[in-house]
């Protein structure tokens, strides 16, 4: 197919679709409102299930629900949005239910404002939710990233009955850029949902139970244990980032979604002026990609965290660099999205911008 | 040319100025390069000034922010005072002077002022004032063929609103003709 011109929060929609969602609950809220408003066009259309509920904890509940029944569901919201959902989030996590939840960030904290950010890397990849559980959270760059990771989410999320998370902020789901909607998603070997609540037809006189609730703290512990050993795979199966100009650079940017386009550009200016600059950029955000701090050469004068928050990927940059490096932190927040020329003055005063 | 331009589109609401931006990006996607568009909403806005920031690039588009524009495209006084410093060298600053009474000059850019509203009124539309504006922008900067321009406005209109094909069309030609007799040459 040639490639058409969509704004972000559209071609998640779509990209849902082609994915093969059969199911979306959700609760409107800005900067994200045009993929509910995509869906209930289309998912209609297509003889799927819309819903809008009457609220973002009924909307994660009513996911919690249809995935239950072995169904693709997904909702998506925006960052306070996002904050009511966590309990659903935890108990989904912990009932080992696949589902795609797409969480467009907008500055916070509270109501905040609703201007692009990266406020919620914490609420993402930490954990809003009670309980040792993680997220497989995707983080892309542009809108044709965004589309090819929307696509693969299901099956992601079935193959490790685990939900996904795709991170973006407001300026990925309100621009539009050129795409292309048939390229290629990674195949995965699905087995069939014999563990869905949909009767006892497959296996009678045996009913299915999604459930969080394990009262034996030995039956409990057996289960967070099981977890861990699922969490542990995926970090070695899932793991994705991009290393960019990384042969003896000067510097090391890491930053992920807008942020690392706008480094991009600042990492081309920066060449102009002789100083060499590489970047980790992170595509999952959880598993983290702690390894590839393991090739930023010796030589490397330090690493400047950017981010569009007062800094919370700097945590994780922090425990993958181990105190190999000088680490330092460039952000901005509330909305407020830099120019590449901030980067670069960043990089040039690297020294005011260390933190540890 | 087509090597990453940068478009800054600005105007009250309801000039046409993020359909003026739309158009650019709709374009570049129809001749297979890359287009990126997005509208600016929020504070900065208030006072009825809207804009929109568009990148054409025959390359991936890096940063979809960029402090300087090469083509800055203004449809009202106060756009003009808020982006005029935001022009890169060598630069483009289109402007409407049926609004823009005083002449504009920046050094090292070049300033070009079109009549847009007075045009569609001649055109008996005032509606089309942005497409005045497009014929003149692209016969400065040659972005875009006509064919790929019509086409992309034929989309946009739709069947429904088809009987306005012919006035838009109109509009673009006079945008055109006040260009080439002025006699300005930019790309």
């Amino acid at each position: 197919m040639a490639k058409v011109l969509m704004k972000g929060n559209e071609a998640i929609a779509l990209a849902a679709i082609k994915g093969g969602v059969d199911a979306f609950y959700g609760y409107p809220i800005t900067p994200q409102n045009e993929v509910p408003e995509y869906l209930s066009k289309h998912l209609i259309d297509a003889g799927k299930v819309f819903l809008q509920a009457e609220s973002e904890v009924s909307a994660i509940n009513m996911v919690y629900g249809a995935a239950g029944a072995g169904k693709r569901v997904m909702t998506s919201s925006s960052s306070p949005g996002i904050a009511l959902k966590q309990e659903g989030i935890s108990y989904i996590a912990a009932a080992e239910l696949p589902c795609l939840i797409v969480s467009v960030m907008r500055g916070g904290p509270g109501l905040g404002g609703i201007q692009p950010s990266q406020a919620d890397y914490y609420q993402a990849t930490r954990g809003g939710g009670n309980g040792d559980y993680n997220l497989i959270v995707y983080a892309p760059e542009s809108i044709q990233e965004t589309i090819d990771t929307v696509k693969g989410a299901f099956d992601t999320a079935d193959y490790y009955r685990n939900p996904v998370l795709v991170l973006v902020d407001g300026l990925i789901g309100q621009m539009m850029e050129s795409v292309d909607f048939d390229r290629p998603t990674k195949k995965r070997d699905l087995k069939p949902k014999d563990w869905a609540t949909t009767g006892t037809r497959n296996h009678p006189g045996r009913r299915n139970v999604a459930n969080s609730l394990h009262l034996d703290p030995a039956l409990l512990e057996q289960h967070n244990i099981h977890l861990q050993k699922k969490y542990k795979e995926i970090a070695e199966n899932e793991t994705q980032y991009e290393m960019i100009n990384m042969e003896n650079p000067d510097y090391v940017i890491v930053a992920y979604g807008t942020m690392a386009r706008i480094a991009r550009t600042a990492i081309e200016m920066l060449q102009e002026k002789g100083i060499k600059v590489g970047m980790i950029r992170p595509i999952t955000i959880w598993p983290y990609p702690e390894k590839a701090f393991d090739a930023i050469p010796a030589t490397t004068k330090g690493i400047l965290c950017c981010e569009l928050s007062m800094g919370q990927m700097l945590d994780d940059v922090l425990i993958a660099n181990n105190g190999r490096h000088k680490v330092g932190f460039f952000g901005r927040a509330g909305g407020m999205v830099p120019d590449p020329e901030e980067i670069v003055d960043a990089i040039v005063n690297f020294t005011q911008r260390v933190v540890k | 040319m087509r090597d990453a331009v940068n478009i800054k589109v600005a105007g009250f609401g309801g000039q046409g100025v993020m359909m003026f931006g739309q158009i650019l990006a709709y374009s570049a996607t129809k001749d297979n390069i890359n287009g990126l568009w997005f509208p600016s909403y929020g504070p900065e806005t208030r006072g009825g000034t809207a804009n929109c920031s568009v990148i054409v690039s025959e390359k991936q588009i890096n940063s979809p922010v960029f402090k300087n524009a090469n083509h800055l495209v203004i449809f009202n006084s106060p756009s003009l005072d808020k982006f005029r410093n935001n022009v890169a060298p060598e630069g483009l600053i289109l402007y409407n002077s049926s609004l823009i009474s005083c002449e504009v000059t920046e050094e090292d850019r070049l300033c070009v002022g079109v009549p847009i509203n007075d045009i569609a009124l001649e055109l008996g539309n005032a509606k089309v004032a942005n497409m005045v504006m497009m014929g003149a922008y692209l016969q400065l900067t040659k972005l875009f063929s006509d064919e790929t321009i019509h086409a992309i406005i034929k989309k946009i209109l739709g069947e429904r609103k088809a009987d306005l094909l012919d006035v838009n069309f109109k509009a673009l030609e006079a945008g055109k003709d006040f260009i080439k007799k002025q006699g300005i040459v930019y790309a």
